[in-house]
């Protein structure tokens, strides 16, 4: 009877010690190595569910994209050490922010936007990006008034706060002026948020006098919308080009608004057009590129 | 096994504690740099063993970290690579289970779940093959190059716990706590010496490393086995001890953590910390 038969007939403890040892390695080697790729596997589900951003913590400022950013984070809290206002911190394990990594909550303590950017700086990595310079082109976030129903400016008061506290005021939020149709007789002055300026920083959701704020930061992705690429808008390729880009357009008269053309909103007042009228005697004219919008021209 | 037959000895108890000590003092003190910012506003390091600034000057940066960024597909800025690369420098030099046995916080814990289980006799449970910490360390490299995100990072005890200590959170002490009771009940060693992929790491580093444990007076064992009782891989010993496979007394195996425990407890004094060049016998 050859070796490897009588192995493979009797029982393990009438087996060569050398195939013993070599079945105990393989064994062994087998073991280690389905363990390692479980852990691993187990510590990457892991990290795919847990590396979704929730929607109120926001990165410092020069924070690659999310996917980037825990590729390059080291989670070694350098920024957080930095930070001259306390307002970064290191998530915990558990918590829904990817573990070590840095993050603020706007509501708690909004970043301060320092001039000489001090997180970036302190960054080894360079998983906040060197290459922000000027803290206003930071893109911490996007701010957003998400509650129009409880927003005090959107009832008809003068609050404004958020506009009042924004580092970049008269850009990243303005106020527009809007008829209140409720008294007929009153404004609205709506705080409006203009992505092309704002930081993300979140003095206004920190400012916001209502107990739940009406205006929160979120995460650009989650506050944003996009538009296709192939759109155009036909104003804006009008005055480029001095004349509408399909030729005139007939203008069709419309039943009951006789006198104005098509594509009015029936709702819209077009018998007595508003002409708006100075809050102030001798508040400045609005600048014609956003028209409506009120620049105190203060200044934090 | 109980404790190591110290009470038959005629060294002093500073003696036969003395690297334990000085090595509970190395780790200790690291600590005690990087909590006196945050609680005394004294800045000597900043950061946590991830990353650190000394002095606000000269960076400092873990070589396994900067390597996964690497392989995230992220080209660290050259702060981290400068730090990496004195890290590596130093680990190389000294042996890179130093990091181990001289520097995590993570030691503290097992070397007490070790204590504890030589203390109570507890036999029980199986340590996984050592290897697997090897195949882990792949595991964990593979892993994020595939999903492109620092995936051990979110688990890593080791820079986990540290964190933890430095910027006071608590979220931590769970795993810290599975990783001591892992190591009391169910396997000897088993993080340190079996799963850590850090140590494994390190362990990689290791093997060229400068300063080394030498078991020059091996003529007067007296097979006490009082070292292999106490050494966290106590497979090192033998080749060098009991020259299997090799005649020269050094202990070479990258595994070796360079604690020293050996020299305090051999009251024979076969083993002494020299360098790798150094291969007398006494």
């Amino acid at each position: 009877m050859s070796p490897v038969k009588k192995n493979a007939d009797q029982t393990s403890n009438a087996a060569s010690p050398a195939s013993l040892a070599r079945r105990k390695f393989i064994n062994s080697v087998a073991a280690a190595a389905g363990g390692g790729c479980l852990l691993a596997l187990g510590a990457g589900l892991y990290a795919r569910q847990a590396s979704a951003l929730p929607a109120q913590a926001v990165r410092p400022p020069g924070a690659l994209t999310e996917h980037d950013f825990l590729a390059a984070c080291v989670r070694c809290g350098l920024c957080v050490r930095d930070c001259p206002y306390g307002t970064l911190k290191l998530s915990d394990l558990g918590d829904p922010v990817a573990t070590g990594t840095p993050y603020f909550t706007a509501r708690d303590v909004p970043c301060e936007m320092c001039e000489d950017i001090p997180c970036v700086k302190a960054c080894p990595t360079g998983a906040l990006d060197r290459q922000l310079t000027d803290i206003t082109q930071s893109r911490m976030g996007l701010a957003a008034l998400v509650d129009q129903e409880n927003c005090l400016n959107f009832l008809g008061l003068r609050c404004d706060v958020c506009y009042r506290v924004c580092p970049v005021i008269d850009k990243a939020i303005t106020l527009e002026l809007r008829h209140n149709p409720r008294s007929d007789r009153h404004a609205l002055l709506l705080p409006t948020v203009h992505s092309d300026a704002c930081t993300g920083c979140g003095k206004c959701e920190k400012s916001c006098v209502l107990p739940e704020a009406a205006i929160k930061v979120f995460p650009r992705k989650l506050a944003q919308g996009a538009l296709p690429a192939h759109y155009r808008k036909g104003w804006e390729e009008k005055a480029r080009q001095g004349e509408s880009l399909i030729g005139e357009q007939v203008r069709l008269p419309v039943r009951g608004f006789e006198g104005t053309t098509a594509g009015r909103s029936a709702t819209e007042t077009v018998v007595a057009p508003v002409t708006p009228a100075p809050a102030v005697p001798d508040a400045p004219v609005p600048a014609p590129g956003k028209a409506g919008s009120l620049n105190s021209r203060w200044k934090p | 096994m109980s404790a190591p037959s110290s009470q038959s000895s005629n060294r002093s108890w500073l003696v036969r504690q003395r690297w334990l000590l000085l090595r509970r003092m190395s780790q200790l003190a690291i600590l005690a740099l990087f909590l006196a910012g945050p609680w005394f506003g004294v800045w000597v390091l900043k950061g946590n063993l991830s990353a650190s600034l000394i002095l606000d000057t000269v960076p400092l940066a873990d070589p396994l970290l900067a390597l996964q960024t690497m392989v995230a597909g992220h080209w660290p800025h050259s702060t981290a690579l400068t730090g990496a690369a004195i890290m590596l420098a130093f680990y190389l030099l000294v042996g890179g289970r130093v990091f181990c046995s001289w520097v995590c916080p993570v030691n503290m814990v097992t070397d007490a779940a070790a204590w504890l289980r030589r203390r109570l006799g507890i036999k029980t449970g199986h340590a996984p093959d050592s290897n697997t910490r090897l195949w882990l360390l792949g595991g964990v490299l593979l892993a994020t190059a595939v999903s492109g995100v620092l995936v051990w990072e979110w688990v890593n005890p080791v820079s986990l716990l540290h964190r933890s200590l430095i910027f006071g959170l608590w979220g931590a002490s769970l795993l810290i706590a599975g990783i001591f009771f892992y190591d009391l009940l169910i396997a000897s060693r088993g993080w340190c010496g079996h799963l850590c992929p850090v140590g494994a790491f390190y362990g990689l580093l290791g093997r060229t490393a400068l300063v080394r444990v030498s078991a020059a007076k091996r003529s007067a064992c007296d097979d006490c086995m009082d070292c292999f009782v106490v050494c966290p891989e106590p497979q090192v010993i033998r080749p060098a001890l009991k020259q299997v496979g090799q005649t020269h007394p050094l202990i070479l195996s990258g595994d070796c953590t360079n604690c020293g425990r050996c020299i305090d407890v051999c009251d024979r004094q076969v083993f002494k910390m020299t360098h790798r060049f150094d291969q007398r016998s006494a």
